[in-house]
């Protein structure tokens, strides 16, 4: 039976005392943040217990908040649906900017393989435990991470002008 | 385009006169065999242009290619990305001479939406390889295609392999396929 975000968010709230930092209700979808390390049982939790079941991840992606207080953040941002429960959550990784590393959930969700290589690629996170961490989007030899708001665009690629 | 076009001198019954040059711009405008790629959207209006409803084949154009090396014009249909890039210039120069390029679509003209924020787009496919026809439109629609086709035909029926002019640099009779026309 599908459960309601209040009482998943209660449920993880009182699983993860440390991990879980709270759940936000006022700003769209609502979402649950999590410390980045321990973002692997906390989904581990998520997909094998009853009642909860999520089953899918549907994406994993990031943010970059470079206004962020402590000097700008990365977040990185799981979808998770359960087919047999249908009920949705979002869970949010929040990183420091500077050193943006988070652990690996392809041991958990394989298919967050090409998800993370496409989040490093494009804002620089590093995931460890990665089994094959390399760009995914952009030529490997490319410089920078595009998505980052600070992104300086090349002046050229390959010998050709990109202006 | 059709016989009924080569300029042909009357002669004697049964026998037809034209100089080479018209013969050989003849065969080639109308067997133009295009290379079996596509890049984006601009592709779905080629595939398309090429169906039986559009059927690109009525201006001998519709046999296309799934090899560089039996081809002899590249429709560049779609955003070329930095990282495509070497490819084509590669695909291109795989092609043998006298060959031709559409650059089909305001991305393959001149990066279309990704002019301004496209950092990953190369601004125009003539950065990598010279292009013959440019054909604007995000997408063209198929007849725009057959539009291009037929410029591009025009051009060739000027070509006068033989006759015109000096020789190119590389000993190459001027004009085959390189040259830069508006």
């Amino acid at each position: 039976m599908a459960m309601e975000f209040p009482v998943i968010a209660k449920l993880l709230e009182g699983r993860f005392p440390e991990a879980v930092k709270g759940a936000v209700t006022d700003k769209g979808d609502p979402w649950i943040e999590a410390a980045a390390d321990s973002v692997p049982e906390v989904l581990e939790f998520l997909k094998e217990e009853e009642g909860l079941k999520f089953d899918l991840l549907l994406m994993v992606t990031g943010v970059d908040r470079p206004d962020a207080e402590g000097g700008g953040s990365i977040e990185v941002v799981y979808h998770l649906l359960s087919t047999t429960e249908g009920h949705e959550l979002v869970l949010k990784a929040v990183l420091p900017r500077e050193n943006p590393v988070c652990p690996s959930a392809v041991p958990i969700y394989p298919a967050a393989l090409w998800h993370e290589r496409e989040t490093f690629d494009l804002l620089g996170v590093e995931f460890t435990g990665h089994p094959d961490l390399r760009r995914i989007l952009c030529p490997e030899d490319w410089v920078g991470h595009p998505l980052r708001k600070d992104y300086e665009y090349p002046e050229e690629y390959g010998g050709i002008s990109a202006k | 385009m059709g016989p009924q076009n080569l300029p042909v001198q009357p002669a004697a019954p049964g026998v037809l006169l034209t100089t080479l040059d018209e013969a050989l711009d003849w065969a080639r405008r109308g067997s133009i065999w295009p290379m079996t790629f596509g890049l984006a959207c601009c592709a779905i209006e080629m595939m398309c242009a090429g169906a039986p409803h559009f059927d690109l084949d009525r201006y001998g154009a519709g046999a296309f290619r799934p090899s560089p090396r039996q081809a002899d014009l590249m429709i560049v249909a779609g955003t070329v990305t930095f990282k495509m890039a070497p490819v084509i210039k590669r695909l291109y120069e795989q092609v043998p001479d006298p060959k031709w390029v559409i650059a089909m679509g305001a991305c393959a003209c001149r990066g279309g939406p990704y002019y301004r924020h496209g950092y990953h787009v190369v601004k125009g496919v003539d950065r990598i390889v010279p292009v013959d026809v440019y054909l604007p439109g995000c997408p063209p629609r198929p007849e725009a295609l057959l539009d291009a086709v037929m410029a591009l035909q025009a051009k060739m029926d000027r070509m006068k392999t033989f006759s015109a002019g000096k020789p190119g640099p590389a000993g190459e009779p001027a004009g085959a396929g390189k040259e830069k026309e508006a």
